[in-house]
């Protein structure tokens, strides 16, 4: 794949009062990629994606996607661009069924205007929504309440939600946290499915995922960019190791 | 057109001709009851699309009751249009207050939002009070005789007479009834839902969520239009009783009561509360504190009201 910058951060910056969660980041991805970024608790890692998103308002700096400047673009309208977010603590429509949880997302894609008479069919919208429930392995329980899911299970749903949206970038936030290990395995094998068509960018504390999935590694501590490099790099770099262990730098 | 929620909407039709068949069964004072009733009802349904559907607890839909009331009593009442138009006027009055409140109230949250629609419900009402020689205060305004009849596409109708003003209530009440089923039921009643559900979800689902609940308020705002407009005009007297907090109270009872996010639960909860306070209202001045008890128990004990119930054990598809 032609090395194409997906998304690009300047000076991307984030204070609450006195904390800069997230300071001064230069931060680039490329199309195709699967990135995972990782760091320390508190590290900034959540607050930097949800700067990419727009559910957080930046301080300062800016956010390039696709080669437009979305710095001030609220966030529903980023989404609409191609930048879909799961969230980090399991966010689905626990009364709706599976199917009509990832049919809110595909209903986003296929009728974007709320009064538009283009009239995409329920039909439509159903298959599509089914499709995606099939790829990360929910396909036969389209029919069950979203909240009466086993955890596992809820996990998926909220990826399958990201991918009805078919998006240009999939920013998965700590997607494997409360997974078993053969539901981890099962994961990695959706996410390498994903990748095939999406650029993903993974915020992921279990390094075992991270060391199999990415290509490159962006590793945050105290709001900044403490480096980056392919996954062995990574591992072999001083200053990671000292603020992983804690030794002193 | 294919229609999604099959079996409620068979149990609508049911319901309608159910209505329908009710006025040879039963006696002229309760033909009367049930015109009130499915008028209220009405005002219950557009109330539930923004609480039942969509979550959020309005204080203050009185004021489009009122708006209804007021837009189509005054625009008779002054300008001698004919009922027709005068019923347009209450609700295009309506559909226009509640976009306006709407996009300032929307900007709050939870109590936030309750508190500023209860304050502009309250202001509108005041200003109805203010006008008085306008308005007609709390005195209001009797309708003169003229206006207590209409032919439309060739049809006489009389609104002194009870058949005439039950079927003409029914009318309105099943066009209202069915287009709500295609709004609820669809696509974009699956939206009011994920809003209630989840905000923050459905937003990052890419769905502005400010305009989806505008939508549905002013939907909301403009369906209690129709109820208020209705009920100046049928009986001929427009007050500012009709948009006192009581009313918002009303709204707000009934569909709790019925079950809120159910389309047919405002009809059952305005039949029963109403046909309550009417026994009540003959033992007792003060049923108001019934009312108020009966607020309790049933967020306490039946949140979901009495459809919501049947759904949750039941029948998931009464909705």
């Amino acid at each position: 794949m032609a090395e194409v910058v997906l998304l690009k951060t300047k000076g991307l910056t984030r204070h609450f009062g006195g904390l800069k969660a997230v300071e001064n980041v230069d931060f680039q991805i490329k199309e195709g990629e699967i990135r995972a970024i990782i760091g320390p608790n508190g590290a900034g890692k959540s607050t930097f994606v949800n700067l990419l998103s727009g559910r957080i308002k930046a301080t300062s700096g800016s956010v390039e996607f696709a080669g437009e400047d979305i710095s001030r673009m609220p966030a529903h309208k980023r989404v609409r661009k191609g930048i879909a977010y799961t969230f980090q603590i399991t966010n689905i429509y626990g009364s709706m069924s599976v199917l009509e949880n990832i049919c809110v997302a595909v209903h986003n894609r296929l009728r974007p205007s709320l009064l538009s008479r283009n009239h995409v069919s329920e039909v439509d919208i159903e298959a599509e929504a089914a499709e995606a429930a099939k790829t990360v392995g929910l396909g036969d329980r389209l029919e069950e309440v979203a909240g009466t899911l086993a955890y596992g299970h809820q996990r998926l749903l909220e990826v399958a939600m990201g991918l009805a949206l078919q998006p240009k970038l999939l920013i998965l936030d700590e997607p494997t946290q409360g997974l078993s290990d053969s539901e981890i395995a099962n994961f990695k094998e959706v996410v390498r499915e994903v990748n095939k068509t999406t650029t993903v960018l993974l915020i992921e504390h279990n390094m075992d995922v991270v060391m199999t999935l990415a290509e490159q590694i962006t590793v945050m501590e105290r709001g900044t960019v403490l480096a980056e490099g392919t996954p062995d790099a990574i591992m072999n770099n001083a200053a990671v190791q000292a603020a992983y262990l804690g030794a002193s730098a | 057109m294919s229609i999604h929620n099959k079996k409620l909407f068979l149990l609508c039709l049911a319901t309608l001709a159910g209505l329908f068949v009710l006025q040879f069964l039963l006696s002229d004072y309760l033909v009367l009851a049930f015109t009130r009733i499915l008028i209220l009802a009405v005002f219950a349904m557009g109330y539930n699309v923004l609480m039942g559907y969509t979550g959020l607890v309005s204080l203050g839909h009185a004021m489009f009751f009122g708006a209804g009331v007021y837009g189509a009593g005054l625009s008779s009442y002054y300008l001698g249009v004919s009922l027709p138009v005068a019923f347009l006027a209450g609700i295009l009055a309506a559909i226009v207050l509640s976009f306006l409140i709407g996009l300032l109230a929307l900007r709050t949250q939870t109590v936030s939002f309750m508190i500023v629609t209860l304050m502009f419900s309250q202001a509108a009402f005041l200003l109805i009070l203010y006008f008085s020689e306008f308005t007609g205060g709390d005195q209001g305004l009797t309708l003169p005789t003229s206006a207590r009849s209409f032919s439309l596409f060739g049809l006489e109708v009389d609104m002194t007479s009870d058949v005439a003003r039950y079927n003409l209530a029914l009318t309105v009440f099943g066009v209202v009834l069915l287009g709500l089923f295609a709004f609820t039921q669809g696509p974009v009643g699956r939206l009011l839902v994920a809003v209630r559900e989840n905000e923050d979800r459905t937003r990052m689902l890419g769905f502005d969520t400010y305009a989806i609940k505008l939508l549905a308020f002013t939907v909301s705002g403009g369906i209690s239009g129709v109820a208020g407009a209705l009920y100046g005009l049928m009986f001929g007297y427009i007050g500012s009783a009709f948009a006192e907090f009581k009313i918002s109270i009303e709204a707000l009872l009934f569909t709790l009561v019925g079950g809120p996010g159910t389309l047919l639960g405002p009809l059952v909860g305005t039949g029963l509360m109403t046909l309550l306070f009417d026994r009540l209202s003959g033992v007792t001045t003060a049923y108001l504190i019934v009312i108020g008890a009966l607020l309790i128990v049933v967020t306490l004990w039946f949140p979901t009201g009495i459809l919501g119930t049947l759904r949750d054990r039941w029948l998931p598809w009464l909705k």
